[in-house]
C-alpha cells in the first residue's frame, strides 16, 4: 500500500499554501526573538515547491520526498532551508529503504526528525522545532492505528508550540536573547505545527 | 606557485562578504583563493546554498577550502553546502568555528604560507578558543 500520487499532490500544495498563507505571523514571532526573515524565507521556499508541483509529484515517493527537500536546501536562503531541507530529504532516504506510508508512518517521521535534530545539533527542549516534531513523533508512536490519530496529532502540535513560549532558547539567533527569548513562542515550532495541521486537515478533507 | 589552502568567506550580508575578502586580499594578496558569497536567493539578507556551492568551487584547491562564516544560518547553509558538493570535495572543505573577519585574515595568512587545511582550520579556530 502506498499513498497515490495525487492524494500526496494535494497534502504538498495545502502544506505548501497554509505555510505561505501564515508568512506575515511567522515574520512577526521571528521578529520578537529571531532576524525576522522566517516568514519570507519559508514563503519563498514553498513557492519553489510549488512551482515544481507537477514534476515533484510525477516522481516514486522516495523521490518526491528527496526534491521538495532539495529545493527548501536551495531556495529558503536561512537555517531553517538546510533544516527543513534535511527533514524531507531523510524522509525520501527512509522511503528508498524498505519504508512505506502511511504503514510506516512513525518510522518516516523518525528518520526525518533525526535528521533536523543532527543538522541543528539541537534537542528537544531548546525551543526550537524540534520542540514540534519530537511531541508530534511520540503521537505517531503512542496513537498508531487508532481512529482519532489525526486529532490527536492536531493537539499535540497546538499544545507543543504553546510549551516554546516559556522555554529559553538555547539554539539558533533567539539564544542571543538569552532570557529575554522568553515568553515568545518559537518561530520555528509554529511553522512546523502549520505544516503539521496542514496535512491532518487534508487528510480529513479526503477521509 | 604551490598550491594552497582556499578561502570562502559567507555572510549574511554580501557587502560584509566583499569588506571581508577586500581585507584579506589587502593583507595577504591574491596568492590564496579568496572567494565570497552574502544575501538569500533573493538579494536580502541571509545566505544561499546555490551561492555557498559555487563560491567554494571558485576558490577550489587540491589542498581544500577552508569557510568562515557570521550567523548561525550561515554555518547550517554552509555545512549543507558542503554535503552537496561532489563526493571527491566534500572531504576537503572545512567551516571553521571563528569569527569571519578576524578568521578569515588569518586563514588567509596561514593559507599562504603552504599550510594543510587542518593547519589553516586550527589557526582560524584559535581566535574562538577561551
Amino acid at each position: 500500500m502506498s499513498v497515490p500520487s495525487e492524494t500526496f499532490k494535494s497534502l504538498v500544495k495545502a502544506a505548501a499554501e497554509q505555510v505561505i498563507a501564515s508568512a506575515p505571523e511567522l515574520t512577526s514571532l521571528d521578529q520578537a526573538i529571531g532576524d525576522g526573515d522566517h516568514g519570507t524565507n519559508m514563503k519563498r521556499g514553498c513557492e519553489a515547491v510549488l512551482g515544481k508541483l507537477d514534476a515533484i509529484s510525477a516522481q516514486p515517493l522516495d523521490e518526491a520526498f528527496k526534491m521538495i527537500g532539495k529545493t527548501l536546501v536551495m531556495t529558503v536562503g536561512g537555517a531553517s532551508g538546510p533544516l527543513y531541507g534535511s527533514f524531507f530529504l531523510a524522509a525520501g532516504e527512509a522511503l528508498s529503504h524498505d519504508k512505506d506510508l502511511p504503514d510506516d508512518l512513525a518510522d518516516v517521521f523518525s528518520s526525518a526528525v533525526n535528521a533536523v535534530s543532527a543538522r541543528g545539533r539541537s534537542q528537544v527542549g531548546e525551543k526550537t522545532m524540534l520542540d514540534v516534531l519530537v511531541p508530534v513523533l511520540e503521537t505517531l508512536k503512542t496513537a498508531a492505528g487508532q481512529p482519532d490519530l489525526i486529532a490527536r496529532v492536531r493537539s499535540t502540535a497546538t499544545e507543543a508550540v504553546e510549551r516554546t513560549a516559556p522555554m529559553q532558547a538555547t539554539k539558533g539567533r533567539a539564544s542571543f536573547l538569552g532570557a529575554r527569548s522568553v515568553g515568545h513562542v518559537d518561530p520555528g515550532a509554529r511553522s512546523s505545527c502549520v505544516l503539521v495541521h496542514a496535512v491532518c486537515a487534508g487528510l480529513e478533507a479526503r477521509a | 606557485m604551490t598550491e594552497t589552502v582556499g578561502i570562502v568567506i559567507v555572510s549574511h550580508s554580501s557587502d560584509i562578504a566583499k569588506g571581508t575578502a577586500d581585507m584579506v586580499r589587502q593583507m595577504v594578496g591574491t596568492e590564496v583563493k579568496v572567494a565570497f558569497c552574502g544575501g538569500n536567493p533573493d538579494g536580502g539578507l541571509g545566505t544561499s546554498v546555490p551561492l555557498i556551492i559555487d563560491a567554494i568551487n571558485a576558490a577550489w584547491s587540491p589542498k581544500g577550502v577552508a569557510v568562515l562564516v557570521d550567523l548561525g544560518g550561515a554555518e547550517t547553509n554552509s555545512e549543507m553546502a558542503v554535503e552537496m558538493l561532489e563526493p571527491a570535495r566534500r572531504d576537503l572543505v572545512v567551516v571553521c568555528n571563528a569569527p569571519i573577519v578576524e578568521g578569515a585574515v588569518m586563514a588567509a595568512t596561514e593559507a599562504a604560507g603552504g599550510s594543510t587545511l587542518a593547519q589553516v582550520k586550527a589557526v582560524a579556530e584559535e581566535l574562538s578558543a577561551d
